[in-house]
């Protein structure tokens, strides 16, 4: 007993000690900026007025996300930038839950219902039936769901669809990628046979099937057939989490001689940038829905581009306006247009694309703007 | 945690040690888990540099963070009729296969499997559940629970008849069935048969209204919840007071006895894993078929069940595989699990530590010897006025696994 009476407290001083540094508190007068949380208080800031503030801090935005979890440098850390953008700018109340499988779904959202969220937002195309049967049954909450316009949702009028027309940039990230081909051959490939995500594939494979007509080149597409709609994704289960997976369809990939990977699979892209980081340059990598030099920045070296997916501004968007009373159902559709979709910067790649290509890139935006080039994809928003 | 009834009666002693032990482990787990959360807290820790300095900082921020946390964790548990009820439903799947588990324990069976047969049952009563239309209520939900529960009990009789037959040892069929059942649903998904019409992903209709529990309007809780108690009731029933549940405990403790004394030792191992299975089966049926108010059925996925199956292991080995004790055990999950939400949500809790949590928890409540140990109170305690109870509170696999 005595013995491990010493032992305990031994165990609590070494804590203190390793702990209790013995630094100069900082100066009480000026308190440190970070003590404000975005999530827990409102920030005074001088341009809104005490009244503004209290109104503010009592509107509560929340975020339910997919299997991904906020952490994913992809779609749901996008839409979550989103959700922190508007607690810092409006002075707002947040909350969020992740959903570790699909039984999750709608338990997280009653979860989310029962912290009195004014408006909540459900991250991605699986959430889909949850966040339809929970705007139904609770007409006096405000829903927005990134990724999916459902069918079954006509009518409702607090469920307002925010969603992409990512072929459109994925067009553009599919000429850049046959032009940097060397092997004459570009990969791809998904998380899994969703609109969401054969969507990004279809636009790269026609951006290639553009290329090669432009040029008379022949450049091959590898683990997307368009015609028939069928291709290869990382294997089941969980396969937007599975990076081994991924890796595994990469390295598939580069045995059969693709030289750019278009990984349309969340954080299991992640091993095909682990594929691209350890080829010594031969292979490169357009990432997909955020600027991967910003979200993988390790890997920015092997970024030839990413093909941007504005979640975050869509986000913001329809929280202000739920915020300001301006709030509607009719679906938010993103497009190289309205700036919802884009091709990011090339970064590290910038010399290496031609300044002609990027001409051609300007053209063909405009192009596609004005409806002069045709996607055609089943799984664009209509 | 007691076990003065699992064990029928044949220690009838007031188990206030193990209560006090079990009240200790939850206190050390909930201390290292604060401890946790204020070093990971990236807003707190930089206040500890500088404690001799003002100490009121860093005590002031630690103890709000930890007593947000801990609040929330049992307010989102306990806190009123909506989180109660959804303890009780969220612990329903977990009871039902740790059940399944612990019965297996108690023949000397190891079934690991029982992720897999929740799965297959998952998917049989969903496709019995959205595939026949019009049927009532009453004669719906019945058949696609029948349904799941047979499909559980073939999935794991198979692992009981490849024991029985061909000796494979069951941890190996129960894993590797595992993977067929995940890999047969993956490809069910992508048929006409399962897959919704219209979709190009893996995903099934929504089950018919017809065939889900019956559920209490404005909570989470459903029928599945009492079908989770009754298949406790049976168990117990059918290990204690039935010839073959004596069998199953006559041929864990020692089938090479059991068969001289002329039982058959693999028509038992079969049946009890098919037992086993069908029980698990059902923890799969209560997700395909329970839905919480307020929103449909999940539809069928390939991540549907989650890792009912696995977590209910542990609710077997921390239930000591008795059916009281599995029911506790359950409860305790469903709980964490349910507080762990509103740690999340309200207290904005990363929930990667909600897991650690739920794990230490889980650990100092099925190590009790340690919990004696680190707490020289409980030990002053045992040697003095119980010196003879050594088996006060066995670990938890030799209860399973032993008895």
């Amino acid at each position: 007993m005595k013995k491990s009476l010493l032992a305990l407290s031994a165990l609590f001083s070494a804590a203190a000690l390793t702990l209790a540094g013995c630094a100069e508190a900082p100066d009480a007068a000026a308190p440190s900026t970070q003590q404000s949380t975005a999530a827990s208080s409102a920030p005074s800031g001088s341009a809104t007025s005490a009244a503004e503030t209290s109104a503010a801090a009592e509107f509560k935005a929340c975020m339910v996300s997919d299997s991904g979890g906020f952490d994913d440098k992809s779609f749901n850390q996008t839409s979550h930038d989103g959700l922190e953008k508007a607690a810092q700018d409006l002075g707002i109340q947040v909350a969020e839950v992740e959903s570790k499988d699909a039984k999750d779904f709608a338990t997280n959202i009653q979860s989310m219902i029962a912290e009195k969220c004014n408006i909540i937002i459900t991250v991605g195309f699986l959430l889909s039936d949850a966040t339809v049967a929970a705007a139904k049954a609770n007409p006096d909450v405000k829903f927005a769901i990134v990724d999916d316009n459902p069918a079954s949702a006509k009518g409702l009028t607090n469920l307002k669809p925010l969603v992409f027309n990512t072929a459109e940039s994925s067009f553009m990230a599919g000429y850049v990628a046959a032009s940097q081909s060397k092997s004459g051959k570009v990969g791809t490939f998904g998380g899994m046979k969703i609109p969401t995500v054969t969507i990004f594939m279809d636009g790269y494979a026609q951006g290639v099937a553009y290329y090669n007509q432009q040029k008379g080149k022949n450049v091959q597409v590898l683990g997307w057939d368009a015609k028939k709609q069928d291709g290869q994704f990382v294997p089941e289960p969980k396969p937007f989490e599975n990076i081994a997976g991924g890796k595994s369809t990469a390295t598939n990939l580069v045995s059969q001689g693709a030289d750019v990977l278009f990984p349309v699979a969340g954080p299991a892209g992640l091993g095909a940038l682990q594929v691209a980081d350890t080829s010594n340059g031969a292979v490169k990598a357009v990432w997909v829905d955020t600027d991967g030099c910003i979200s993988a920045e390790k890997s920015c070296k092997s970024i030839l581009t990413s093909v941007q997916k504005a979640m975050d501004v869509a986000v913001f968007d329809a929280i202000k306006a739920a915020q300001d009373g301006s709030f509607s159902s009719d679906p938010y559709v993103g497009t190289l247009e309205n700036g919802g979709t884009t091709i990011a910067p090339f970064h590290e790649f910038d010399g290496a694309v031609s300044a002609e290509t990027k001409s051609e890139l300007e053209k063909i935006k405009a192009d596609i703007i004005a409806g002069t080039i045709k996607i055609e994809s089943a799984s664009q928003p209509k | 945690m007691s076990e003065s009834i699992g064990s029928a009666g044949r220690r009838i002693r007031l188990p206030w040690s193990d209560v006090v032990v079990t009240l200790f482990a939850f206190i050390l787990a909930f201390l290292l888990g604060a401890v946790l959360m204020v070093v990971s807290d990236p807003e707190i820790a930089p206040k500890w540099s500088y404690f001799f300095s003002r100490p009121s900082d860093a005590l002031g921020a630690s103890w709000d963070k930890v007593s947000q946390a801990y609040s929330a964790l049992v307010g989102g548990a306990l806190g009123g009729i909506g989180p109660i009820t959804s303890t009780l439903a969220r612990s329903a799947p977990l009871i039902c296969a740790g059940l399944g588990i612990g019965l297996a324990f108690r023949a000397g069976l190891f079934n690991i499997g029982a992720q897999g047969q929740a799965v297959v049952g998952a998917m049989i009563s969903a496709l019995v559940g959205f595939s026949i239309k019009g049927l009532p209520l009453a004669v719906h939900l019945p058949l696609a629970v029948l349904a799941g529960v047979a499909a559980g009990a073939a999935w794991g009789g198979i692992a009981g008849a490849l024991k029985a037959r061909a000796g494979a040892h069951e941890v190996i069929t129960t894993i590797m069935l595992n993977y067929i059942a995940l890999g047969m649903l993956g490809w069910a998904l992508t048929t006409t048969l399962f897959q919704r019409p219209g979709r190009a992903d893996p995903i099934s209709p929504i089950v018919e209204w017809s065939a889900t529990f019956p559920r209490i309007e404005g909570t989470q809780l459903h029928m599945g919840f009492v079908l989770a108690l009754l298949a406790a009731f049976g168990v117990w029933w059918l290990m204690e007071r039935t010839k073959l549940g004596f069998q199953i405990r006559a041929v864990g403790s020692n089938p090479s006895a059991s068969a001289t004394a002329g039982m058959s030792v693999s028509t038992i191992t079969a049946t009890t894993m098919a037992i086993s299975g069908g029980l698990a089966g059902l923890a799969g049926v209560q997700v395909a078929l329970g839905a919480i108010s307020g929103a449909t059925p999940t539809p069928l996925t390939a991540g549907l069940v989650g890792s009912i199956g696995f977590d209910a292991i542990t609710v077997a080995l921390l239930g000591r595989s008795r059916p009281l004790g599995t029911v506790l055990a359950g409860l305790l999950f469903g709980a964490m699990n349910t507080g762990g939400l509103k740690m999340q949500s309200a207290a904005q809790t990363p929930p990667d530590l909600i897991m650690v949590l739920q794990a230490l928890i889980v650990l100092f409540v099925g190590a009790p010897m340690l919990v004696r140990t680190l707490v020289p109170f409980l030990k002053a305690r045992r040697a003095g006025k119980a010196p003879t109870t050594q088996a006060v509170a066995p670990v938890a696999s030799q209860g399973g696994l032993a008895s």
